[in-house]
């Protein structure tokens, strides 16, 4: 393997020295080759096919021939009757999920963070959720919520000596119990990120406030809240967007249902894809693409121009 | 631009480390995985069978299969499972889409196979002697411009509803041949304190069987019912097919259903059924072997009747054909020739008996000349009786390639109060609207 | 003041394990006993000790299904994720690298890919085309390389936060000494991210290892199955045997819980070392 740090740059005559100088210093220090093996798998694998669906996305698509219509799949998918219902279950979904792992992920992360007794179990315990696969959690819960026969509803009957409700089969709450599985499944995650984001602020800063004599919550306001913000932000970016586009969790628990009243758009999309509606489907995916984009990426500019603020 | 020049070199650099980690993986994945190897003499021939993984299809399949290799010099066939459901629509669809399919496949007959695009895909069989024993009535249901396409695997199903019979004889009840007389006997059940009709939408696809095993009285009042639906003419949300979607609403509203309805599943409400705590159970008749091992007597007193309409001179059964094995167009050579005599070996009442031997028979066979064995459990029976006299028509999915696939989810919502039957049609009927277009038929 | 700060250490401490204990671990204890049980035991539902305990012979019984699949899907998914993860760590750690510390024309769109790679759902068939066209479909390779592409957004941008957080004289004193960027990269920084690699490491193993959907479409095939596919295969069946359904589903858990428990330490050790450097 030769090392591309020898072919130096050496043709042209260093006229205008200082910038020159720097702008080869950094790359030679910061190669923009580095981009490349990770570059040219996610070009491959991931831009190259969802250039194609762009395309599908506009035909009735077989998987066996494509017929060019147009706009058609995009105006079906707005008459789709569960679409309306199944955008606002999205947004529900998206941002309930993600401000209840922003919220109590930062709390138990900063609980964590500070000496407490068993620590190094709490630890362990509020992550565990995060090592089981979606399929296995889906349908641990289907268990553990079913109405008359599960273990969480024959608690509440003995202790009010009333039926539970049906977490997974009341169209009023499905959606809701879902949210709660995920958060349940996914604090973990955050909270590991807050503790690392912790972990990383300098001990000085901390050093400095207990000389003050700052209190718990001065220092949790003033140096965790700031400090911590990279994480903060990552942490709202990724679970929104798994929130959005979430489907693994709503197909091994509700399937959407009962009837279309969990239906996300994500789940869908992947109806329509089983139904072999292909093209329909691919255009699902544009919409989702559109909706998705339309919220995080004003957002994700937001958060980088306070974290550069900071 | 400096950056220009080393591009190719960090690409070469990328790819080769890339190839060697490919290199070291896919070794340590052949070590692993490699099971049999390439046959070492070239007489024998060794071809695959994917068939879904329920025990329904893949125990008869297997044994099918064990007395084929154990009688047939010079062809061995192997066993594969995929998934089944929606899910196993689309390993099906994706691997014939890109020519991974096994050389021979076990898939649904009608409508199903229908989006298949057989034309393209499959092998057609129209001129193989082999055809001369399947029987005439299932061969509609795998034929598609002209040819035919599909040996039939498993048995003949009817869809209507499994009853308990110790219940009715205990209330003194007759078996309905309308559905007033059905309802009245749900009255009288409901009044004994049990529940008269079970509904299990933890499993979504079991909501439908009222909609689907009322096709029989629909093509009863318009025997052309089934074309002009084809040819977007006939609609759910009018009579007589919007019946269907009003029984299911009638049944929940007048309180008949198990309380449990909305989240238990079929083997629950099998269980239901053989304790007698339910005493209705619209259903397949493939559910048969699923009950028969829950109780000594289950087989002897759960019974099958078809699900009743409003005129009891068109009392009659709606039925399902089983499905077949097909040989993709991917399938050539020595293989194809070895497929074929495979197939030609499971259209004879040998390989019928096979499958007897592997699951309890859930309906007649549709190969000529075979026949069932003794002491069949009294839903089967029933059944039989329905198909023997004739008193029968295919279920819809066998006279249109249309069914919309979100059909379960609406009836989940009918079923379950949600929406009302006259919504549920019409939602139905925009959902079918898709396939239609789809399917690129005229007229939508 | 100290007795009082003792005492809050061991409410606080307290009342956690034991709200932490009924909300996450209860989960866990139940499909334990519900693995244990045999099936017209586990049949109930009941949150119970096993009448008859059988977790062996229920562990036995799920590893001997359909031909020792389980154990194949044990190895692929080894494989599957030891090589993804480590491809994403290294490639990611050096777009992340060179992403924060130069400023150049390309960043934006990188940033695009970045954002785009998380947000965009992938499309299945258009995908398998293009792998068919290299010849990778149907292979592990394929599958890692997949893995790799679609994981590769979430480690570039949790990489990034952190080495924004590492000093830029760190690189400069490297310079000084004379490192090429080879060197100064994996010699020097990549030392330096070791909390933010565990932590990703951890996060990536977890989700391949529990990846269930992109096994199931790139790498089709029994021979091929990894672990999920097994759970797959038994929901299918599972109403007659939940007992073997959860015993699966404890099987499939228990490297990732190993995993977990082992690189724990090291979490800890790693941020205790950092936060004593300071």
């Amino acid at each position: 393997m030769s090392s591309p740090t020898s072919s130096r740059d050496g043709t042209p005559v260093v006229l205008r020295r200082a910038p020159r100088a720097s702008a080869e210093h950094v790359d030679r220090t910061y190669p923009l080759w580095f981009h490349i093996p990770g570059g040219v798998i996610y070009l491959v694998l991931f831009i190259v096919p969802t250039v194609f669906s762009f395309y599908f996305a506009f035909t009735r698509w077989t998987l066996f021939k494509a017929t060019f219509i147009g706009f058609d799949n995009f105006v079906l998918f707005f008459n789709e009757p569960g679409l309306i219902g199944s955008l606002r279950n999205t947004l529900v979904y998206g941002f309930l999920t993600s401000g209840l792992k922003v919220v109590l992920g930062m709390l138990l992360a900063v609980v964590l963070s500070a000496p407490i007794i068993a620590r190094g179990y709490l630890r362990s315990v509020t992550f565990f959720p995060v090592l089981v696969s979606a399929v296995g959690v889906g349908l641990t819960f289907q268990v553990l919520l079913d109405p008359f026969n599960g273990v969480v509803n024959k608690a509440i009957t003995a202790v009010t000596g009333g039926d539970g409700p049906g977490w997974l089969t009341d169209p009023n709450i499905a959606l809701l119990s879902v949210v709660g599985i995920d958060v349940w499944k996914g604090i973990g995650l955050a909270t590991l990120i807050y503790i690392a984001g912790i972990a990383a602020i300098p001990n000085e800063y901390f050093e400095a406030a207990r000389v003050d004599g700052a209190s718990s919550w001065q220092v949790f306001r003033n140096i965790i809240l700031p400090l911590s913000f990279p994480a903060t932000s990552t942490v709202i970016i990724l679970s929104l967007i798994g929130g959005l586009r979430s489907f693994d969790l709503i197909w091994t628990t509700t399937q959407g249902g009962p009837g279309f009243a969990s239906d996300v758009v994500a789940s869908v999309i992947y109806k329509q894809y089983q139904a072999g509606f292909y093209g329909l489907s691919t255009a699902g995916n544009v919409i989702l693409f559109v909706v998705v984009t339309a919220i995080i990426y004003p957002l994700s500019r937001w958060l980088n121009s306070k974290e550069t603020a900071l | 631009m400096s950056f220009r020049k080393r591009v190719p070199v960090a690409l070469a650099a990328g790819l080769a480390g890339v190839l060697a980690l490919s290199a070291c993986t896919a070794g340590s994945l052949g070590t692993s995985s490699s099971s049999g190897g390439p046959a070492s003499a070239a007489a024998n021939v060794t071809i695959t069978l994917l068939t879904d993984n329920s025990d329904q299809t893949a125990k008869p399949a297997q044994a099918m299969i064990d007395a084929f290799n154990a009688t047939n010099a010079g062809v061995t066939v192997k066993l594969e499972t995929r998934a089944q459901g929606t899910d196993g629509d689309n390993v099906v669809k994706t691997k014939l889409a890109t020519g991974d399919m096994a050389d021979v496949f076990q898939y649904n007959s009608g409508s199903l196979f229908q989006a298949l695009d057989p034309a393209k895909n499959i092998v057609p069989l129209t001129d193989e002697a082999l055809m001369g024993n399947v029987q005439d009535a299932f061969k509609s249901s795998v034929t598609a411009g002209g040819q035919v396409y599909g040996v039939p695997f498993g048995q003949a199903m009817g869809g209507g509803i499994l009853y308990n019979k110790k219940v009715f004889a205990d209330l003194g009840l007759q078996v309905p041949k309308t559905w007033a007389e059905f309802m009245a006997n749900n009255a009288k059940i409901k009044a004994a304190g049990i529940d008269p009709v079970i509904q299990t939408y933890g499993e979504t696809w079991t909501s439908q069987l009222f909609v689907l095993a009322d096709f029989h009285n629909v093509t009863a009042a318009q025997p052309d019912w089934a074309e002009k639906y084809t040819a977007n003419q006939a609609k759910y949300v009018d009579e007589p097919a919007i019946k269907g979607f009003q029984r299911l609403e009638e049944v929940k509203k007048a309180g008949y259903l198990n309380k449990d309805f909305a989240s238990a599943k079929l083997t629950q409400g099998l269980q239901k059924l053989v304790k007698g705590t339910g005493a209705q159970y619209p259903m397949l008749t493939f559910a048969v072997s699923a009950y028969t091992g829950m109780s000594d007597d289950a087989a002897a007193n759960i019974g099958f009747f078809a699900q009743p309409g409003d005129d009891a001179a068109s009392y009659g059964l709606t039925a399902w054909s089983p499905g077949a094995l097909y040989i993709p167009t991917t399938t050539t050579g020595d293989k194809l020739a070895a497929a074929k005599k495979f197939l030609a070996w499971v259209a004879t009442p040998e390989a019928c008996d096979a499958q007897s031997k592997a699951i309890t028979p859930t309906g007649p066979y549709m190969i000529k000349g075979a026949t069932l064995p003794d002491g069949l459990p009294t839903a089967v029976t029933d059944l039989k009786a329905f198909i023997d006299d004739g008193n029968n028509s295919p279920a819809l999915e066998f006279l249109s390639p249309i069914k919309g696939p979100n059909l379960e989810k609406i009836t989940v919502e009918v079923g379950s109060g949600i929406t009302s039957a006259a919504d549920g049609a019409k939602r139905y009927d925009e959902d079918v609207k898709k396939q239609a277009q789809q399917l690129g038929l005229e007229g939508w | 003041m100290n007795a009082m700060r003792s005492t809050t250490r061991w409410l606080v401490g307290l009342s956690g394990m034991v709200l932490t204990t009924v909300l996450f671990l209860v989960p866990f204890a139940f499909i334990l006993t519900m693995a244990a049980k045999d099936a017209n035991d586990a049949s109930l539902l009941e949150f119970s000790w096993p009448a008859h305990f059988q977790l062996w012979e229920n562990v036995v019984a799920v590893f001997q299904a359909r031909d020792y699949m389980l154990i194949i899907a044990f190895i692929n998914s080894t494989i599957l994720t030891v090589a993804s993860v480590t491809l994403m760590v290294v490639f990611g750690a050096m777009i992340a690298y060179v992403l924060d510390r130069r400023k150049s024309r390309l960043n934006p769109l990188i940033n695009t890919f970045v954002l785009a790679g998380l947000i965009i759902p992938p499309a299945v068939v258009p995908t398998i085309w293009v792998m068919q066209s290299l010849g990778i479909f149907k292979s592990l390779v394929g599958l890692i390389l997949i893995e790799v592409a679609f994981g590769l957004s979430f480690t570039v941008l949790t990489m990034r936060a952190f080495i924004a957080t590492i000093p830029r004289e760190i690189d400069e004193a490297a310079i000084v000494d004379g490192a090429g960027p080879l060197r100064l990269f994996f010699q020097v920084v990549f030392p330096l991210l070791k909390s933010v690699i565990i932590t990703i490491v951890v996060v990536q193993s977890i989700f391949v290892f529990n990846d269930f959907q992109n096994p199931l479409y790139f790498l089709p095939g029994q021979q091929n199955a990894t672990v999920q596919l097994t759970l797959f295969n038994f929901q299918s069946q599972y109403v007659t045997s939940y007992n073997l359904l959860f015993a699966n589903i404890l099987v499939i858990t228990i490297p990732m819980l190993v995993m977990y428990v082992f690189f724990q330490r090291q979490i800890v050790a790693g941020m205790t070392a950092g936060a004593v450097k300071g």
